[in-house]
């Protein structure tokens, strides 16, 4: 069985990013590095208003303060942030009308992705954004939706045509100061999705944005901004790829959600970045800062993540709990194999009372990876009657790899009830056995205990992308136990 | 030395204390010693005291102790009637008593006694003149002094404590009672050091008392080293009952040679600030180490327990439970980290850490941590944060208890589950009969010490 296990070890280990192609799309890009003339010119290439320039401007000035944090749980080779191309983008012939005038290129694209912008339209009842590089190629289903008063559409046309709206709510969650890789983002980000469900309505379809990178030595940095009034509903889906490389790319993204009052936000994402080759070289830096806020009573944000990509990831989505009675929710499968790292979590801030948060993250490594859950939750003195419930779970396949937990309490009140539990171990013996004595093979046995294993956290997921998780599941572990 | 004047605690002051007494300090030592203290020295003042920006100390904030003005005699004080202040003493209980005042081993005319079985019990000071081989092959072993800053300055500081040498095979045939007793007419800066080895297959039952003798604040930097040889046994007891003015960093750094075991209980009644290092590492295979704590805090008191527990060799299994239950504007944290080593296969880690808040000014941080470098492992940890159960609640109010004693009988059996591990009947008695009194407020530091001004509630052994 040893050997058996060994050799399907291997086999996995074996197993090829399918979506490493590049394609050969004509791209503009920034001059290399970052000084204030390089925002300049993204502001200015965007067509933006002073606001934005300023809001990049400080943003930037707050970055040179900021050194790179260290704390994490992760090794990093230093970054060199003047010899990365910030701003990326698709060379457009004209403006866009209609999906037939997109470059078939990147229609092709995003098919051999699986992302078929027109049929995904029809068929799936889904409104897709698609991200390259740094900017948004095309959303579709938006006229739809602006029947209902919902605005689904890129960032940079939000701040064309809504920029009262972008002015408001950019930046009132992360703000620009909040931490270094946020501040960058602010400085140079080029686009991303912008998302408005306006009072009482229930967003129809679910709203997804694909994000691709493709040229090389760039940065990602994308903005999304989820806004629900009061009352709406909405349900948001996130997928993204890249090519592979040898040098490592840097994705520094930052994503805001604001629910106010009796709102709902669903947040699910499966991230599927290039995490390097078997030997660790290349591979995308994921660091990203995500984070929503309830700030109506009764309002509601959950986070779905299923993380099999990058070859770092470092995020932790968040909930800040302000209104009374509102609801965090973070379900999370972070899988590492090869020598990827991650340290991911969430954090839930309790400032409203009666508020509650619910936290279920499977952590699953393989092969040399790393993989930690890092996570805290605070009950802040006013946040009486809160509860929290997290379980953390690791699951270990191969004695070379490593599953940390760094859970921080904080309570500070009496009424509170915060539970926290985690184990950790190898899959089962004894289940391995009682699969294969019933004519389960080996493989399959394993496929079947970790997709037992992750499906609090994947039956979360909108139905298109369980499918896709599962796959990715099986294709990242199938059959790895040591 | 004459004793110094007062004022607060800082580096400066003990960086020139240093250079001006490093003659006198090094007066006794091997050539390894001095050049111990002066690496400990060296580190130390590049380390600095820590601040909340370091990750160990996030929610443990040292500012006020340190600016407090302090008393820091580099020699004994003698002033007090050491009769009157070593009443102290648990009813029934049989130990071997090794008092400390102010840190300085009391010794009654014999600094260091040498029992018939050849266990040797007495100063440490003493112990590195008689048998230097001995404290040679252990002191410095096991402490961290390149990291940790209060460690590095006991390490250059410290002149005396007690040494405990329990021979290969022999089973101490009473426990021993260590009694730290706080008593001056001003406050006191406080470092001492403790040496205990037990050989192979030696037992030993260690009661650790910090108490203080009136309201005068303290700071006490205690380091304590413990090496625990093959197959080795050690029920280690840490009773803390200080006042409000008191600050302790008790640092302990067990090592557990292969199949040793050991026990160790870790109860906080009363203290201003209290932080325990508690660092356990296995230096052979199929060690055991079952840590219990239990703190019980109002007022503005901190504890602060930081625990590590290094599986760096297979089989080896430990257990963390501490239980808290905070009032008033108590704060309690508690950090706990299990490295698991790459090749310390079947490993058993449990951690678990339970509160209770009793008032919504009272605060809790926990921070349960595993890191794990190793597939065949068998790891879990638990944290909670919660009131009393209010269905248990129900169930005695219902029967007709009314609603004080029910909360007093909830709380104890939730104190209880540390309490009951208490190996040694007597001090079983002891503590519960303390924590008893301590939830219903009636145990405080008074004039004499805590020790005996409490009436036991019963005999044990009638």
């Amino acid at each position: 069985m040893e050997s058996d296990s060994n050799n399907i070890l291997h086999e996995v280990t074996k197993q090829e990013y399918k979506y490493g192609f590049v394609t050969d799309i004509d791209t503009e890009f920034a001059p290399r590095g970052l000084t204030e003339d390089t925002i300049r010119f993204i502001s200015a290439k965007k067509n933006e208003p002073e606001f934005m320039l300023e809001f990049r401007l400080k943003a930037f000035r707050h970055w040179l303060t900021m050194k790179q944090p260290d704390w994490a749980h992760l090794t990093i080779e230093p970054i060199d942030f003047q010899d990365i191309i910030y701003y990326a983008a698709p060379k457009k012939k004209k403006e866009l009308s209609g999906l037939d005038q997109v470059d078939p290129e990147l229609l092709a694209t995003f098919n051999k992705l699986g992302i078929s912008l027109e049929e995904q339209k029809k068929l799936a009842g889904v409104a897709v954004d698609a991200v390259i590089d740094s900017v948004s190629v095309k959303t579709t289903f938006s006229e739809t939706l602006s029947k209902y008063g919902i605005i689904f559409c890129s960032f940079s046309e939000a701040v064309q045509k809504h920029p009262d709206l972008v002015k408001q709510y950019m930046g009132s969650v992360v703000p620009y100061s909040d931490n270094f890789f946020a501040a960058l983002n602010s400085a140079v980000f080029s686009d991303g999705s912008f998302c408005f469900i306006p009072k009482g309505v229930r967003c129809p379809v679910d709203l997804s944005t694909y994000f691709r990178i493709n040229a090389a030595n760039t940065g990602q940095f994308e903005r999304t901004l989820i806004v629900a009034e009061e009352g709406a509903y909405v349900s948001y889906m996130e997928g993204c790829t890249a090519p592979q490389r040898d040098e490592n790319q840097l994705h520094a993204a930052i994503v805001e959600i604001v629910a106010l009052k009796d709102a709902e936000v669903k947040y699910s994402t499966v991230q599927n970045w290039y995490p390097g080759d078997k030997e660790g070289k290349g591979g995308i830096y994921n660091f990203v800062t995500k984070r929503g806020i309830c700030k109506g009573s009764n309002a509601k944000i959950s986070w779905t993540q299923v993380e099999t990509g990058s070859a770092i990831t470092w995020k932790y989505p968040s909930c800040i709990l302000l209104g009374d009675n509102s609801i965090g929710e973070f379900y999370s499968v972070a899988v590492t194999n090869n020598h990827q790292q991650a340290d991911t979590g969430t954090k839930m801030q309790h400032l409203g009372k009666n508020t509650r948060s619910t936290i279920i993250s499977k952590g699953i490594s393989a092969g040399k990876s790393n993989n930690s859950y890092r996570g805290l939750v605070r009950i802040a003195k006013n946040a009486v009657n809160s509860r929290n419930y997290s379980q953390c779970d690791s699951l270990l396949l191969g004695s070379a790899c490593g599953a940390h937990t760094f859970p921080y309490i904080q309570v500070e009140n009496k009424s509170s009830i915060v539970e926290h539990e985690a184990t950790t171990s190898k899959i089962s013996e004894d289940q391995l056995f009682y699969c294969q004595q019933r004519g389960i093979d080996m493989e399959s046995a394993i496929g079947l205990i970790v997709n037992g294993y992750a499906k609090e956290v994947l039956r979360q997921l909108p139905m298109e992308f369980a499918v896709e998780a599962q796959k990715l599941l099986s294709i990242s572990l199938e059959g790895s136990v040591g | 030395m004459e004793s110094t004047n007062l004022s607060p605690i800082t580096l400066s002051r003990l960086v020139s204390l240093y250079e001006t007494h490093r003659q006198q300090l090094v007066a006794c030592d091997t050539p390894r010693l001095a050049g111990l203290r002066d690496r400990a020295f060296q580190s130390f003042a590049s380390l600095g005291f820590p601040d909340t920006k370091q990750e160990g100390w996030r929610h443990t904030d040292l500012k006020e102790s340190l600016a407090r003005l302090y008393d820091y005699p580099l020699d004994p004080l003698k002033e007090t009637d050491i009769q009157k202040v070593f009443q102290c003493n648990i009813p029934h209980l049989d130990t071997a008593i090794l008092g400390q005042l102010n840190g300085w081993y009391v010794s009654r005319d014999v600094p260091l006694m040498e029992l018939g079985n050849g266990m040797i019990m007495g100063s440490l000071s003493e112990a590195r003149k008689k048998y230097p081989e001995l404290v040679e092959k252990y002191y410095g072993r096991a402490a961290d002094d390149t990291t940790d800053a209060f460690t590095a300055l006991n390490t250059a500081f410290v002149r005396d404590g007690v040494f405990v040498y329990v021979p290969a095979g022999v089973k101490s045939p009473r426990p021993v009672q260590m009694i730290n007793v706080i008593h001056h007419k001003s406050n006191l800066l406080i470092q001492s050091r403790n040496l205990i080895i037990l050989g192979e297959n030696a037992r030993l039952s260690l009661v650790h008392c910090d108490d203080s003798y009136n309201h005068q604040g303290s700071f006490s930097n205690i380091v304590t080293e413990i090496f625990a040889g093959e197959n080795a046994f050690l029920d280690h007891y840490k009773l803390q009952n200080l006042n409000n003015n008191s600050t302790l960093i008790s640092s302990t750094f067990f090592r557990l040679d292969k199949a040793a075991g050991l026990e160790s209980h870790y109860i906080s009644l009363n203290g201003g600030l209290l932080r325990n290092n508690i660092r356990v590492v296995f230096d052979g295979t199929h060690g055991r180490a079952d840590l219990f704590g239990l703190y019980l805090m109002d007022k503005k008191q901190h504890v602060d327990n930081q625990i590590y527990v290094d599986h760096a060799f297979p089989e080896c299994t430990s257990t963390e439970v501490f239980k808290g239950i905070l009032d008033e504007n108590a704060r309690g944290v508690f950090n706990g980290h299990v490295l698991v080593r790459r090749n310390a296969v079947k490993t058993d880690a449990r951690q678990s850490n339970k509160n209770m808040l009793l008032t919504d000014s009272a605060r809790v941080n926990s921070k349960p941590f595993l890191e794990i470098y190793n597939d065949d492992v068998k790891c879990s940890h638990g944290s909670s944060v919660g009131q009393l159960d209010s269905m248990a609640m129900f169930y005695l109010r219902q029967r007709g208890i009314s609603e004080e004693s029910a909360r007093m009988l909830l709380m104890f059996a939730f104190a209880n589950e540390v309490v009951a591990k208490i190996a040694i009947p007597e001090l079983r008695g002891r503590i519960e009969d303390m924590v008893k009194k301590r939830l219903q407020g009636e145990l405080q530091i008074c004039e004499q010490c805590v020790l005996h001004c409490s009436t036991p509630e019963k005999n044990i052994n009638q």
